[in-house]
């Protein structure tokens, strides 16, 4: 057990109504179902501490220090240059944020938390780190959210994702923000020989704006990617979503995953795989709900340069079908009951290999969201 | 139990029910049959209150309460139920999920009801996304089992079925419409659409109907109805009709 800083008192003061916000997130303050916390609120870590054998969650500047070959890691996946927010988290002199190092073999499912909390400051910047090393199997759950009275502010984060041979991380992103937020993820990711990513997001909640566009490399044999989104834009909300996969390297695949309803706000789902090696597949599958008039710009990509690739995708964008209402309405249920139980089937995307524990986050995520339809 | 009078059905501006009587008492099952397009799925749906079949004018009595303008779910609550031709696939929503909505039933509950129609590994599947024939009408009549409805409507059960499950399908559809308790003590009625009456080898219907062009012909004993109709034709009902 390693201990670097623990104050959970510093969340427990927090308000209640705070909490809840941070909860559904994914936050475990009694740490039941976690084996690892890292909680910042602004620019001030409150708490890192792992209890997983093989397993370390320090803070940035810590694991700098401590290990020399960490910095061949910081902004190798993400370039310094890449954008205006990329420069400003770059030129940082006091860089925060939360470097996780799964050792050589060291396998957990129980999820580690890692907490993102926006409350005073008009800016929040993160720089993590996770890196699997060969063998290993990871499951990280963030939970990025802004305090109830927080009206405006920004959040702008670069994570790099290092998933070494046949190494397996699981990473589950789900944001709470607030209508005046706008947020500004840059994350890349790096698969070798047999690894595995698998990227969840859950963005549910109003925010002002939410603009990514991760990328996930794969550089070995075998790699696969996979990202799943379950998003859903309310009035006044930009979602410019998107993801990426380079299949660079033969037999890797890639499935890149969104379901996104608008009830009034704008969802631009982009999706790019780019098939560059021999014996490589990808699929983009994109469906959108509109349920009250807004936009659902669905973008999806597929660009191959062999014979050796194979790539598909599908999209498809409108309202909830009259038919399949009334079907239901036959069984019994109101309208409303109906319409919420359709809509709950189509963001019932089960992620092959999920630990119960994420499912059940994002299960809670979607319940909190459905009383809003 | 159920008391259509003078029905005049339209879809999309088109009038295809002409003036419907029917009556369907307490405990009898009554079959309806006729030509494709005579308007007989139209007038099941009309009953269940669909949304492209508007009433024009007539009326529609279920135990007693006028339901001409009520909504579908209030229908079904109040004991009307359907076993439905083609129902909609709905990608995500899983049969188990929809029968915990629309029940108060248990899992274990469900799961029992499941296995009588072999349905039990269906459960967990997307409702009617890549069901065979056969399987759609198993989990038709496993949603009937769980809903109990009093008066219960059949869109062709037969369509789509093999032997087989046309005799799992038949001897349930059976139990669903009381046909074990004594006529005096039924409480179940039905409406049958059939092409083929095969449905008869499993229960036994108390009237039959033929239904062309948007109005019933005749009424009579569906056993001889559906002898006429397969020895001369539906020709020889309009002509009976017009003599």
């Amino acid at each position: 057990m390693s201990a670097l800083q623990t104050d959970v008192g510093d969340i427990e003061r927090l308000p209640e109504k705070d909490r809840e916000r941070l909860a559904l997130t994914g936050l475990e303050v009694e740490m039941q179902n976690r084996c690892g916390s890292f909680f910042q609120i602004d620019q001030k870590v409150i708490q890192t501490t792992c209890g997983a054998e093989g397993i370390e969650m320090i803070p940035i500047k810590v694991a700098l220090e401590k290990y020399d070959w960490v910095k061949d890691y910081s902004w190798n996946a993400v370039s310094p240059d890449k954008d205006k927010y990329t420069r400003y988290i770059a030129k940082q002199e006091n860089p925060q944020g939360l470097v996780v190092i799964a050792h050589e073999g060291a396998k957990v499912e129980m999820p580690l938390q890692a907490c993102l909390f926006l409350r005073d400051e008009p800016v929040q910047h993160v720089h993590n780190i996770f890196i699997a090393q060969e063998g290993a199997e990871i499951n990280i759950i963030s939970g990025c959210a802004s305090s109830w009275q927080k009206e405006h502010g920004a959040h702008i984060g670069v994570t790099e994702i290092y998933v070494g041979k046949g190494a397996k991380v699981t990473s589950t992103m789900i944001h709470n923000w607030n209508p005046g937020i706008s947020v500004f993820p840059r994350s890349a990711i790096v698969v070798e020989e047999d690894g595995t990513f698998l990227s969840n997001y859950v963005c549910m909640q109003p925010v002002r704006r939410v603009n990514m566009y991760p990328t996930a490399r794969l550089i070995g044999k075998n790699a696969v990617a996979r990202f799943s989104s379950i998003v859903v834009a309310t009035p006044g909300s930009t979602l410019d979503l998107g993801s990426r996969a380079i299949l660079g390297a033969e037999h890797t695949s890639a499935e890149l995953v969104t379901r996104a309803i608008t009830t009034g706000g704008t969802i631009i789902s982009r999706g790019h795989i780019l098939g560059e090696k021999d014996e490589t597949r990808g699929h983009i599958e994109c469906k959108g709900l509109i349920l009250k008039d807004g936009i659902i710009h669905a973008i999806p990509e597929i660009e191959g340069t062999l014979t050796g690739t194979e790539l598909s995708h599908e999209a498809a964008v409108g309202k909830i079908a009259r038919n399949e209402i009334e079907y239901l309405m036959a069984r019994g249920l109101s309208e409303e009951e109906a319409t919420a139980t359709i809509i709950r089937g189509f963001l019932d995307v089960k992620i092959s290999g999920l630990p119960a524990v994420l499912q059940a986050q994002i299960d809670a995520a979607i319940d909190k969201a459905e009383s809003g339809f | 139990m159920l008391d259509i009078s003078d029905l005049h059905v339209e879809v999309d501006g088109t009038e295809t029910l002409h003036g419907i009587n029917l009556h369907i008492g307490q405990g009898e099952t009554h079959i309806l049959m006729g030509p494709n397009g005579s308007g007989k799925s139209t007038l099941l749906k009309a009953i269940m209150g669909f949304g492209d079949y508007t009433i024009t004018s007539g009326s529609i009595v279920f135990k007693g309460t006028d339901i001409t303008r009520m909504p579908i779910h209030e229908r079904a609550r109040l004991g009307i139920g359907m076993m439905f031709q083609h129902p909609p696939a709905i990608s995500g929503l899983k049969l188990g999920k929809l029968l915990t909505a629309t029940s108060h039933l248990g899992n274990d509950a469900i799961e029992a009801l499941a296995q009588t129609v072999n349905m039990e590994h269906f459960l967990t599947r997307d409702i009617n996304v890549g069901f065979s024939g056969g399987e759609i009408k198993r989990s038709e009549v496993l949603q009937l089992k769980v809903q109990q409805p009093d008066f219960l409507m059949l869109d062709e059960p037969e369509s789509g079925v093999d032997l087989e499950n046309m005799s799992l399908m038949g001897k349930e559809i059976a139990n669903l419409l009381e046909k074990d308790v004594h006529i005096v003590n039924r409480r179940k009625s039905g409406l049958i659409i059939t092409h083929t009456g095969y449905i008869l080898d499993y229960l036994e219907a108390d009237q039959g109907h033929v239904l062309i062009d948007g109005r019933i012909r005749c009424h009579g004993n569906p056993r001889e109805i559906l002898r006429v109709v397969k020895e001369k034709g539906y020709g020889e009902c309009l002509r009976c009709k017009q003599m």
